[in-house]
């Protein structure tokens, strides 16, 4: 089996132009064949109706025992609200220099603080989210180059604010 | 480089010690985790962590007893409570029983990321703080003060054992034997060393002088008092006041200090607002004062006052030992203040160093070593560059020309080396000046 590529898997139904999109900056930055495919899940399980919110290290768990085998690094899709338990939401997360992580545009639109909806900065701002988290998968933590799209974002603003791409040190890294 | 935070993450739920170990773990910490109270504490004595992030609800030992423990462990650890139960009890009970801060679970990522950064910047900040106080230590640590005889060392134990005190110092020894030096030792070794030390050489001032200088004084108290005057007691505050020669103070002085020293209050000269100053007082005698008690000329009380602690310098020759180690000391003190390169000297010149009384002590063989360098061939120095004991000018200098070298390095340095002042002093021209020092390679001493 061909292990060499990256597996953008969506669940839920997301614009597979808007996939395309993304797995072509995914291709771009890692230098390596992304494929994309829909995955399917009951997302009911990690439901908290106290938080009205989706868990996802339980998401995170899930995606990397179902999924994690069919290529080298796996990305889950999502556009509901993730938290985990210590925090009130994340854009996503993903197991450090392991196989697999979660990402979620929920957050990402416009709309969501009061202006006009954006897809463009929406795209923008999920792509950043998705190469971001597919780095930790590589082992890259989070850089405090502004530019890098390793720097850590806990806002919107912040996303907007870095490149979508590695910065120097990080591609270095990744090369070793 | 800067070193890696460590966290210990103690929760007994597995999903929050999971979210908050990848969370950090991807901002490049190092994470540890534990599931109770106890395995926590077990971590923490085998290794050191710099942030605690504790839950408060765990079965067992909750998190504000573990943080007493933990405090008690180590009483700088920065340790940061969580709840998901937020009362205002529990939250005054941590942050008084040393908690850094205290968060309710779940919390924005964005405050998260701020508390640990700001938790990080005070560990770098605090272990900043200790290095560049070892640095300042370092630097401050009796440089001048050697001597490996056993006399000295005993010296130096004193020294140590008595900076740490708050009591009053009287320091005895011949002249030159470094009083002022042991004064400096004790204050920079002292508490109060981010403090002045502020030095009176009693002897040298008439007692009206000394008592403005000691206790300042208000415009207007005298002929020539233009401004209020700050006095040294006054400077000293938080200090050290260092009164060398004590032992020439009138009966007067006497009284105003025994004063002084008894209430840390005084008065300024001309003035009438009582001033208190919290100071340390360190003195300095090359006289026997227990003698003048008995004379009559020296206040007993005042003697009893400011003898608590008597550190007393033996005479060089009572150390002999040391005569090398100075030499080398001074050797390298002079040739690097000049700017030339080391020399040695001769075993000849050692010897009879080591055999010479020194009535001037330390400050004598200092003196006799700057001479030398100035006079002698730039590589060694030799018996005949030594005076030891025969006044400069009937030294063992033999050649007319190092008798005008000496001579003439010592009219510029009596004029600091003002090239005008020294011609006009040696009767010779500007230029035939120039010419001598470029012959000697005379150089001012830095």
């Amino acid at each position: 089996m061909d292990l060499q590529h990256i597996t953008l898997i969506s669940f839920g139904y997301i614009e597979k132009d808007f996939l395309e999109k993304i797995a072509e900056d995914v291709r771009r930055e890692y230098i390596l064949p992304v494929k994309i495919r829909e995955g399917h899940l009951d997302l009911s399980e990690f439901h908290d109706p106290a938080r009205r919110q989706y868990n996802g290290n339980n998401l995170l768990k899930v995606v990397d025992s179902m999924f994690s085998s069919e290529s080298l690094k796996i990305l889950g899709l999502f556009s509901v609200d993730l938290f985990i338990p210590i925090l009130t939401y994340i854009f996503g997360q993903a197991y450090l220099n392991g196989r697999t992580g979660i990402a979620s545009f929920h957050r990402f639109n416009n709309e969501r603080y009061g202006m006009k909806k954006d897809d463009k900065i929406m795209l923008d701002r999920f792509r950043k989210e998705v190469i971001h988290e597919l780095g930790h998968t590589f082992g890259l933590i989070h850089c405090h180059v502004p530019t890098c799209v390793m720097r850590s974002s806990t806002y919107v603003e912040d996303i907007d604010q870095k490149s979508p791409n590695l910065c120097i040190t990080c591609r270095t890294k990744l090369g070793k | 480089m800067v070193k890696k935070i460590s966290l210990l993450i103690v929760d007994d739920e597995e999903s929050v010690r999971d979210s908050l170990f990848n969370w950090f773990i991807e901002d490049g910490y190092h994470v540890e985790c534990a599931e109770n109270a106890k395995k926590a504490l077990s971590m923490l004595e085998s290794e050191d962590f710099d942030i605690i992030l504790a839950d408060i609800k765990m079965p067992g030992m909750d998190g504000l007893e573990m943080l007493r423990r933990i405090k008690f462990l180590k009483k700088d650890a920065i340790v940061i409570v969580m709840t998901a139960f937020a009362t205002v009890d529990t939250a005054v009970q941590a942050l008084k029983d040393g908690a850094y801060d205290y968060v309710t679970k779940p919390f924005d990522p964005d405050d998260l990321s701020h508390l640990i950064r700001n938790a990080s910047k005070q560990i770098y900040l605090t272990e900043e703080n200790e290095a560049l106080k070892e640095k300042v230590i370092a630097l401050e640590n009796v440089e001048d003060l050697i001597g490996r005889s056993k006399e000295m060392v005993k010296v130096l134990k004193q020294v140590e054992h008595v900076a740490q005190s708050d009591s009053s110092v009287i320091i005895t020894g011949e002249s030159g034997t470094g009083k002022e030096l042991i004064a400096k030792a004790i204050h920079s070794n002292s508490q109060r060393k981010f403090f002045p030390l502020v030095c009176v050489h009693c002897g040298a001032l008439t007692e009206s002088l000394l008592e403005s200088e000691l206790f300042g004084h208000e415009k207007g108290a005298f002929t020539g008092a233009m401004y209020n005057r700050k006095g040294r007691f006054e400077m000293a505050d938080g200090g050290t006041i260092f009164l060398d020669e004590i032992a020439t103070i009138s009966t007067k002085m006497q009284i105003e200090l025994l004063r002084v020293l008894e209430s840390k209050s005084f008065i300024r000269v001309g003035g009438n607002k009582e001033i208190r100053s919290d100071f340390r007082v360190i003195c300095a005698t090359n006289r026997d004062l227990k003698k003048m008690v008995e004379q009559g000329t020296f206040r007993e009380d005042l003697y009893y006052r400011l003898n608590v602690v008597n550190i007393h310098i033996p005479p060089l020759r009572e150390r002999i030992e040391d005569i090398p180690l100075l030499v080398d000391y001074f050797i390298n003190k002079y040739c690097t203040s000049m700017n030339r390169p080391l020399i040695t000297i001769d075993a000849a010149a050692l010897r009879r160093l080591e055999e010479f009384d020194f009535p001037g002590n330390v400050r004598e063989l200092e003196n006799m070593i700057e001479r030398a360098i100035v006079i002698g061939n730039g590589k060694e120095i030799r018996l005949k560059d030594l005076p030891l004991g025969k006044e400069v000018i009937d030294s063992s200098v033999e050649s007319l020309d190092d008798h005008e070298k000496l001579h003439i390095y010592q009219i510029l340095n009596k004029y600091r080396w003002n090239i005008t002042r020294s011609a006009k002093a040696l009767k010779v021209d500007r230029v035939t000046l120039y010419k001598k020092i470029k012959k000697y390679g005379l150089k001012p001493a830095e």
